[in-house]
C-alpha cells in the first residue's frame, strides 16, 4: 500500500497532478448546483412578491 | 423555410432546449463517472510501468486528456460564437458562455499536471517553451473571454463582442497543435499523430483513450447543467422560467 503512494519515488508528481484535478472535477460541479439553486431560489422569490403586488 | 430547418431551429430556443440540456447532462454525467472509475483503474493497475519515466509517467492519464479538452472546448466555443454572430441565435452565445469555465480549468489543468510532470522529467517546474506558452495563452484567452463578455452590461452586445475575441483566438489552437514541429522545443512530440501509428504501448494508449471520453462526457454533463443555469439566469423575467421557478418549490 505504501509503495502505492510511493509510485517509485514520483508520488509527489503523481499525486499532486491526480489530486488536484480530482479536486477542480469534484468542485466544479458543485459550485455549479449552488450556483444553479441559487439562480431558482431568486426567480421563485421575485415571481412570488410580484404575484403578491399585483393581487 | 423547408420543414427539416424548422425542426432545426426549434431546437435553437432556449425554453425548448431547456429540458434537453437536462437529459443530455444526466446521461453525459452516469457515463463520466463510470468511464473515470474505469480510467483510474487502468491508470494505475492496468497500465505497466515505463521503461524510461518509472511510475511518473502516469500523470499523462490525466494531463493529456486535459490539455485536448482544453483545445477541443475552445473550438466548440468559437464555432457556437460563429454561429451565434451569424444567425444571431441567443442559445449559441449562451453555449459558449456555458463552455468557459470548463475550458479554463482543462487548461489550468493542462499546466498544472504539465508542470507536476516537468519538475521530475526536466527538472524544472517550468520553461517558456513554445507549447507551455502557448497554452498559457490559451487560459488567459478564456479568462478574457469571461471578463470581456461580463464587463459589458447589455448581454447581446457582450455576446457579440466577446465571440470576435474567441474567433480571433482561434490562431492559438493551431499554434499549440503544431508548436512541438514547428519549434524546437523542450516539450515532447506528439505520441498520438492523426494518421500514423502511434509509438505507445496499446494499454497505456487505451488508457489514456478511456480518460480522453471520460473528460468529455465530464464536459458535457457540466456544460448542459451550466447552459440551463445560463438559461434561466438570462431568461429571468420571461414568464416560462417564473413558471418552471414557482412550479419547483
Amino acid at each position: 500500500m505504501a509503495e502505492f503512494f510511493h509510485m517509485g519515488g514520483y508520488g509527489l508528481y503523481v499525486w499532486g497532478s491526480f489530486g488536484v484535478t480530482a479536486i477542480c472535477m469534484i468542485a466544479e460541479p458543485l459550485l455549479l448546483r449552488g450556483r444553479s439553486r441559487g439562480i431558482r431560489k431568486r426567480i421563485a422569490r421575485i415571481a412570488r412578491s410580484e404575484q403578491g403586488a399585483h393581487q | 423555410m423547408s420543414p427539416r430547418s424548422v425542426h432545426w431551429f426549434k431546437f435553437s430556443s432556449p425554453s425548448t432546449f431547456y429540458p434537453v440540456a437536462g437529459k443530455i447532462s444526466t446521461v453525459s454525467a452516469v457515463i463520466a463517472v463510470v468511464l473515470i472509475a474505469v480510467g483510474l483503474y487502468m491508470s494505475f493497475f492496468v497500465a505497466p510501468t515505463d521503461y524510461k519515466q518509472g511510475e511518473g509517467y502516469r500523470i499523462i492519464f490525466v494531463h493529456v486528456p486535459a490539455s485536448w479538452m482544453s483545445m477541443f472546448i475552445y473550438v466548440v466555443m468559437a464555432g457556437w460564437a460563429a454561429i451565434g454572430l451569424v444567425f444571431n441565435t441567443r442559445l449559441s452565445a449562451m453555449m459558449a458562455q456555458a463552455l468557459a469555465p470548463t475550458g479554463a480549468m482543462f487548461a489550468f489543468l493542462s499546466l498544472w499536471t504539465g508542470s507536476f510532470w516537468g519538475k521530475p522529467m526536466w527538472g524544472t517546474w517550468w520553461v517558456w517553451d513554445a507549447r507551455i506558452t502557448a497554452e498559457l495563452i490559451l487560459l488567459f484567452l478564456y479568462l478574457g473571454y469571461m471578463a470581456l463578455r461580463s464587463s459589458i452590461d447589455d448581454p447581446r452586445r457582450g455576446d457579440r463582442a466577446s465571440a470576435i475575441l474567441l474567433l480571433v483566438g482561434v490562431v492559438n489552437i493551431p499554434i499549440i497543435y503544431y508548436s512541438v514541429q514547428w519549434w524546437n522545443t523542450l516539450h515532447q512530440g506528439a505520441t498520438i499523430k492523426m494518421g500514423e501509428q502511434s509509438s505507445m504501448d496499446e494499454t497505456m494508449l487505451i488508457t489514456m483513450l478511456v480518460m480522453t471520453f471520460a473528460f468529455w462526457a465530464y464536459a458535457i454533463a457540466v456544460t448542459m447543467a451550466r447552459v440551463r443555469t445560463v438559461i434561466l439566469e438570462r431568461e429571468r423575467t420571461t414568464t416560462w422560467v417564473r413558471e418552471l421557478a414557482m412550479g419547483e418549490r
